[in-house]
């Protein structure tokens, strides 16, 4: 079946498949913004136990979603996976970084002999869940702002500062970005204790705690969103595959797909009434909103850098070495044989969520905290 | 056009992977394995409904989730270091490379992560036949991402289903089974998760023994080291058995890595195997004119050459054998294997200076002769060795694969004895007796982590000076960065997983020295 599509459906196909995988991610960080309200929800000993274990038992999806968010690049487009990986250096290994203390913390935090404490655990935690979020949503906005790097005919790449990539944060509307995913997580995070916990001291404070964050990510969100519609992006001509600048490029996107529009539209009216039926009605179920929301939202902005003729990674320093779905990709052979697998991934998903809710069905206490024989 | 890198870089690229992947290494056998003994034992729970072995499973449980933990930790940096330290690697053979990454995340640590999650937190919330499939689909998922990443590394000790496209500079794959089912990868998948089955077993089997020496947990050690016997001793005979394949798969494939790891400078008929050997260091300094083999050793005859080819007179070439070209037995040597990569590489430059100038023609007619079935076996075969001008480069450590083959091996045959000395004595009833066979249980534990960390030296130290066998060498496979960057994140992370494998140890400890009461 894949066979007979042409190379150009298969990129597309592939491009939807990657930005799926990052929606997804953006959307479970809600562990990583969780994580940094840990000691402003949790005051005592027994709310931090609930918060780190309601986290805990999901931090790992969001992790190997991110694993494969990167295997998935690798087989997809290999050329960024080279490019971005290689080339922006420093700012790839501070992710890293934050993400292998993460994967540590729950389990060895509450361990007799721990060596380093429950604090240093703790801290980790906090550590991922700011900088984790910070970094990944600066350096997503290099996709529409553009990185220092140019290739070479072999294909090589060669980074033109020494900052190996951590040079985006100078860029505000890439930092904008960063915040806006990080406060973003944070409302996630919230919704999700409000929508697990069985404790009323939490959800309480969780519920107050929200309009702050709700107005900081409204602040950097609409800056970033704004800017982006009214900024210069990257165009590509579909014949010769010369990349230039074209004015309102992002906006003209926005317009000419219409569905990638209403997608972003609808995500964010879902991330605001999952915000809304909570504060204000008391609702307990804001989560589903919100978390659709956001993958619908990311959704439509990586179809907005990677759709339309643009290109999904620009280089500042030499346009034409700016990769684009096309000349990222893998071969047409590797795209197809992927493609079967990809079939895999409803059945894949399907099991997550049966036994997602299996885990969930009941809601956290202190007192299943006090039997239960796994605690974190 | 591919640049070569400084060799510092290469250098430290090289400490910082070699250093990644085997603290990974650390901990992943032991997940492999032990796995699936939870599995063995929560069947025997369901089945007897004996409260006791779901004691006993819970309590190798929380000291998996301990390992667990720091197994992720590492793993997550190996992946993206493909991209952050070997980016033109990444590219180059990227479109065969990337796929079996990929399917290792959709279809193994989705797998993993979601029955982990039920084993342990899940025994009051599903049934007991759903907690009991969980565990068996956590290890089935361990040991499925064992297999699409041992496929991603047999390729690279034997690239096969690809060709190599000129217009994108990059090989491509052209079939994915021959990448799937090649005898490398499926050799190595079932010799690495035995080796992981057996490290548990000893693992399980020593920490049983060091409670019944301190007179505690006696339930539930005696019954742990009968079911890790018996796994331990069918693993380790199968283990033993896988390794010999993959080493004869070796000597068609890698005949260098082959002649390394037995130490065989001179090729012979009938070649014997070298049980014990020292060298001395003159021995193995390719300056040496004549390299020699050993200063000292003890050889059992033909063996050799039944090993590697099922023939007990069979040649076996020897490193010099493949330096100089042996033209009787129909090797050729490294200096014309140089020129043909040098003609290879050359074409290909002649080919982008032609498209580059807009030179239509002759850019398609390269391209007919670049892509022709007799230029790839005769020139494109060798690309990778048109980087090298020093035959010596194409000479892996000796000593270094040769030391670390034979502990493995010797430990290998151990294992299979201590299995069976403990299986002898529970049948007997007289194990908790047998003082000297629980210590030696004990003192096993850091052996058969030894014997794990060699063989990965025998494979991916045997395997250098390549990357991609024949194809790409490690030194063009480097991001360009400068050595100072990469000094640092190897600083780095030799210390921050320092710091975490104390934490672990010490809290393993701890949690053995507990016990099963919570
Ligand atoms: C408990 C650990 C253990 C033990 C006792 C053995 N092995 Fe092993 N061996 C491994 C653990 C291992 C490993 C760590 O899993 C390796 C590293 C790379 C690989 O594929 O498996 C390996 C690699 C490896 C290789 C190199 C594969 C390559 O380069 O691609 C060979 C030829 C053998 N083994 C052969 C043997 C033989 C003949 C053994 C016993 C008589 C043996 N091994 C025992
Ligand atoms: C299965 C997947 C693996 C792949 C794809 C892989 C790939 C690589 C790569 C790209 C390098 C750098 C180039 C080089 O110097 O050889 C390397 C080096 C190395 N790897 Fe692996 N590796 C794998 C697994 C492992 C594991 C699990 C270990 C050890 C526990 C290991 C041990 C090493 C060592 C010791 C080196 C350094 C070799 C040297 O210093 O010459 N590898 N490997
Ligand atoms: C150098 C190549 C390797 C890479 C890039 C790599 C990558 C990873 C990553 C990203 C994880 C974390 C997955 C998660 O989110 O749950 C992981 C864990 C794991 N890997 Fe590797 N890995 C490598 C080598 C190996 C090898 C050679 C094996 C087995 C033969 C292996 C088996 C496992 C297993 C069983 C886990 C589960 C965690 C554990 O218990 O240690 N890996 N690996």
């Amino acid at each position: 079946m894949f066979e007979n599509l042409s190379m150009l459906a298969l990129q597309q196909y592939w491009w939807v498949l990657v930005s799926v995988l990052a929606a997804l991610f953006v959307f479970l960080m809600f562990v990583q913004g969780g994580q940094t309200l840990l000691y402003t929800i949790g005051k005592t000993e027994s709310e931090k136990t609930i918060i780190l274990n309601t986290l805990g038992r999901k931090w790992e999806f969001t992790f190997t979603t991110l694993v494969t968010f990167g295997g998935a690049f690798f087989a997809s487009f290999p050329l960024f996976y080279a490019t971005s990986f290689g080339g922006a250096y420093w700012v790839w290994y501070a992710i890293l970084f934050v993400f292998v203390i993460q994967a540590v913390a729950y389990e060895y935090r509450k361990k007799p002999s721990n060596f380093l404490g429950a604090k240093t655990f703790e801290i980790f935690l906090v550590i991922n869940g700011l900088l984790g979020t910070i970094l990944i949503g600066t350096a997503v906005g290099t996709f529409f702002n553009g990185a220092m790097f140019s290739l070479n005919d072999m294909n090589q790449v060669q980074w033109q500062t020494p900052f190996r990539g951590l040079e985006a944060v100078l860029t505000i509307h890439n930092v904008a970005l960063g915040l806006a995913v990080f406060f973003l997580s944070r409302i996630l995070g919230l919704l999700y204790f409000i929508f697990t916990v069985d404790n009323e001291t939490i959800v309480t404070r969780s519920r107050k705690q929200m309009l702050v964050d709700t107005a900081l990510f409204l602040v950097f969100f609409l800056y970033f969103l704004i800017w982006l519609i009214l900024k210069e992006g990257f165009a590509v001509n579909a014949e010769t595959g010369v990349v230039s600048m074209e004015k309102f490029k992002y906006l003209h996107n926005l317009l000419q797909m219409p569905l990638v529009l209403m997608i972003l539209l609808v995500g964010v009216v879902g991330v605001l009434w999952g915000i809304i039926s909570t504060v204000f009605m008391n609702s307990l179920k804001g989560f589903i909103f919100a978390g659709t929301g956001t993958v619908l939202t990311v959704l439509a902005l990586f179809f907005v850098a990677g759709f339309h003729n643009t290109a999904f990674y620009p280089s500042v320093y030499d346009l034409q070495s700016s990769l684009t779905i096309q000349n990222a990709s893998s071969s047409k052979f590797t795209l197809i044989a992927m493609s079967y697998v990809s079939l895999l991934i409803p059945f894949v998903l399907a099991y997550i969520v049966y036994f997602w809710r299996a885990i969930n069905r009941k809601k956290i206490t202190d007192e299943e905290m006090q039997e239960e024989s796994h605690v974190y | 056009m591919i640049e070569i890198a400084d060799a510092s870089l290469v250098d430290w690229s090289r400490a910082q992977f070699a250093l990644t992947a085997m603290y990974h290494w650390i901990f992943v056998p032991l997940t492999l394995g032990i796995t699936f003994i939870l599995a063995f034992m929560e069947t025997l729970y369901v089945k007897t409904g004996n409260e006791e072995w779901k004691k006993i499973t819970k309590f190798w449980m929380t000291l998996f989730g301990i390992n667990f933990a720091i197994g992720v930790a590492t793993g997550i940096i190996l992946e993206f270091e493909f991209g952050t330290n070997w980016s033109n690697y990444s590219w180059f053979v990227g479109d065969i490379f990337g796929a079996p990454l990929a399917i290792e995340g959709i279809l193994a640590f989705f797998m993993e992560s979601t029955f982990i999650a039920i084993m342990f937190f899940g025994w009051n919330k599903v049934g007991k036949k759903t907690h009991l499939l969980a565990t068996w689909l956590t290890a089935i998922g361990a040991n499925l991402s064992a297999l699409w990443i041992l496929v991603a590394n047999g390729w690279m000790q034997n690239p096969v289903g690809m060709v190599f496209n000129p217009e994108t500079a990059r090989n491509e794959m052209n079939n994915f089974w021959d990448v799937l089912f090649s005898q490398t990868a499926v050799d190595k998948w079932l010799h690495v998760t035995s080796s992981g089955f057996v490290l548990a077993s000893v693992f399980v089997i020593g920490v049983s023994a060091w409670y019944l020496l301190k007179n505690r947990e006696l339930q539930l050690a005696k019954k742990s080291i009968v079911v890790a016997s018996v796994f331990g001793l069918l693993s380790s005979v199968y283990l033993v058995w896988t390794g010999d394949n993959s080493s004869r798969t070796i000597a068609n494939d890698q005949p260098m890595k082959f002649a390394a790891l037995e130490g065989l400078y001179n090729g012979s008929e009938g070649a014997g195997l070298v049980a014990i050997g020292m060298f001395s260091s003159s021995e193995t300094d390719p300056n040496n004119e004549n390299l020699k083999d050993f200063s000292m050793k003890i050889e059992i005859p033909n063996i050799l050459s039944y090993m590697a080819f099922l023939d007990w007179n069979a040649f076996v070439p020897g490193v010099n054998d493949l330096i100089n070209g042996n033209e009787k037995y129909g090797y050729m040597s490294a200096n014309e294997k140089i020129e043909r990569g040098k003609v290879a590489i050359t074409k290909l430059k002649e080919f982008k200076e032609a498209k580059k100038a807009g030179n239509d023609s002759l850019a398609t007619a390269l391209k007919t002769e670049l892509t022709s079935a007799e230029f790839q076996n005769n020139n494109f075969k060798y690309f990778g060795y048109g980087y090298f001008t020093d035959t010596n480069d194409l000479i892996p450590n000796i000593p270094l694969t040769f030391y670390s083959f034979h502990i493995m091996v010797g430990l290998g045959f151990f294992f299979i004895l201590l299995f069976i000395l403990s299986l002898v004595y529970v049948w007997k009833g007289t194990f908790e007796k047998k003082k000297w066979v629980m210590k030696l249980a004990i003192i096993s534990i850091p052996l058969v982590y030894i014997a794990q960390q060699a063989g990965w030296i025998v494979a991916e130290v045997g395997r250098q000076p390549w990357v991609v066998q024949d194809l790409m060498p490690t030194i063009s496979a480097v991001t360009k960065i400068s050595s100072g960057s990469v000094m640092l994140t190897f600083w780095l992370f030799a210390v921050l997983f320092t710091v975490l494998l104390i934490a672990e140890l010490k809290i393993m400890f701890r949690q053995i020295k507990i016990g099963s009461k919570h």
